[in-house]
């Protein structure tokens, strides 16, 4: 077990806490010799939107990748719901995580990419209730209802029959931002979604995301480099730098009084823009 | 002088060898259609243990590089001549079947791999966080668009295979050549019987092949 465990689950003020949804503990990844999350420390709270700014290359995506077990971290553990992500608990001591763990653990994480990855073999609707199907067990028709109704939520009702090559970028990322959905998780990552697309049609898919963050009980962690957009739909805005969180708080805070120098240089290079 | 009486086509000959040519060819195209079918299986097996970890795939790949570098007649002689001597006894047919299957399934396993590699990235990962299992991902995500731009490639074995088949007569499989072999001893008439061999590969390989051209053609062009 890590040396200086912290209770994350304390209750405060004598209330029960559910305690964070996601919490990172001295995680270490490096890439050769560059580190990209160095000794990071975070949490996220149940039903807490969370923007991720900072330089590219300062290892945001990182994070989420680490998350969406797609890169396995060096050192450090990662717990989703009280529960080590990378590593299993056998006799008292954490060992590396083996598929079955992996695959239990990350039922509870979602993901949004930069490039979609949707599945250009299959229909829209096809696209949203494969994994409702074939992963969580649903029957047909009641994947089928639930797609429909989330297609529609993204204001895609009308093309279900299509596929993935038919559609627009913004079209192409809704469909992918329903597919995610679909599996209900209880921490949904978006990685810079909407830097793949041209410019007229970032609008369309940063709207559905608003009016995700305001309806959803899900935890967010969103990185991004629309600042107008972090600051509208965050609770709390973390700035990374070199693998570390630099600073971070309300939207208020980061954006109108930022403290670090490198966080002020960042926002005045992007906000300038 | 040339003699040119042993060149004059005997057309009466070359119809009443015909049927008997023609049902060789049955052979022919069943000893090519169920090799191809094993070598489609090798070769997805081959291409899958390829990927396992190394004390899977070094053995595998030198597998796959052995068979690819020695002849599929050496082969043949090897499983027909020899494993008898390990108490492994099996028809000339099945022998050469298996033998072209395996020797086929290891060139598919190559076709199978560029193809897998041509998947993108991206749906490996959007697998992972749906969380699809492993067999799934392979089966509903990856081999689906994995397969479609190998047809082309798995036509045209095909129909290398298929020409390939006269290598059987050498271990006494009665298909196409062989037959055209015995009526030559029998008869000492070998234009017409060879004659007809070769038209009987080409009537049947040509119209294949402007098949497998169809299939390129098609997939050049979703690929635009």
């Amino acid at each position: 077990m890590p040396a200086n465990a912290s209770d994350p689950a304390s209750p405060e003020n004598g209330r029960s806490d559910p305690g964070p949804v996601v919490r990172f503990e001295q995680v270490t990844k490096r890439f050769g010799d560059l580190t990209v999350l160095d000794r990071l420390d975070f949490e996220v709270a149940q039903n807490e939107k969370i923007a991720i700014i900072g330089p590219s290359g300062s290892g945001k995506t990182t994070i989420l990748r680490v998350l969406m077990t797609l890169v396995e971290p060096n050192e450090g553990v990662v717990y989703v719901d009280g529960e080590p992500l990378w590593h299993k608990p056998a006799n008292g001591e954490l060992v590396r995580a083996d598929e079955a763990h992996l695959r239990k653990v990350r039922k509870n994480i979602g993901m949004v990419f930069q490039h979609f990855n949707l599945f250009p073999h299959m229909s829209v609707l096809r696209n949203v209730t494969e994994a409702p199907i074939h992963v969580l067990g649903r029957s047909r028709s009641e994947a089928e209802d639930q797609a429909l109704h989330l297609l529609d939520k993204v204001g895609l009702g009308d093309k279900t029959d299509q596929f993935p090559s038919q559609l627009s970028g913004g079209q192409k990322q809704r469909v992918a931002i329903a597919r995610a959905l679909a599996m209900q998780p209880k921490v949904m990552l978006f990685d810079e979604v909407t830097s793949a697309l041209d410019p007229e049609l970032v609008g369309e898919v940063l709207n559905i995301l608003r009016d995700l963050a305001r309806d959803t009980e899900m935890a967010m962690l969103i990185v991004t480099h629309e600042m107008q957009f972090a600051r509208d739909v965050a609770d709390r805005v973390v700035f990374f730098d070199s693998g570390r969180v630099a600073e971070e708080g309300p939207p208020s805070k980061i954006f109108s009084a930022p403290e670090n120098p490198r966080t002020q240089s960042f926002l005045k290079a992007v906000l300038d823009h | 002088m040339f003699d040119w009486i042993t060149f004059t086509w005997d057309m009466e000959f070359a119809l009443e060898i015909l049927p008997q040519l023609l049902r060789a060819a049955w052979i022919t195209l069943q000893a090519t259609v169920v090799g191809f079918a094993i070598a489609v299986v090798v070769g997805l097996v081959l291409a899958l243990a390829r990927r396992g970890p190394r004390i899977v795939s070094w053995p595998v790949t030198f597998l796959i590089e052995f068979i690819r570098s020695t002849p599929l007649l050496v082969q043949l002689y090897v499983l027909y001549f020899i494993l008898p001597l390990y108490g492994v006894s099996l028809s000339a047919f099945v022998t050469g079947v298996i033998g072209l299957g395996l020797h086929y399934g290891a060139y598919l396993s190559e076709v199978y791999r560029a193809g897998i590699e041509h998947v993108d990235k991206g749906q490996w990962e959007a697998a992972i966080a749906l969380n699809f299992d492993r067999r799934r991902t392979w089966t509903n995500i990856v081999l689906p668009q994995a397969l479609p731009p190998m047809l082309p490639m798995f036509g045209n074995y095909f129909i290398v295979m298929f020409k390939e088949t006269p290598l059987l007569s050498a271990i006494t499989v009665v298909e196409l050549l062989q037959t055209a072999k015995i009526i030559g001893s029998r008869t000492f008439n070998y234009v017409e019987p060879y004659t007809l061999v070769g038209l009987i590969f080409l009537a049947l390989s040509y119209p294949a092949a402007l098949v497998v051209n169809r299939l390129e053609a098609r997939f050049a062009r979703q690929r635009q």
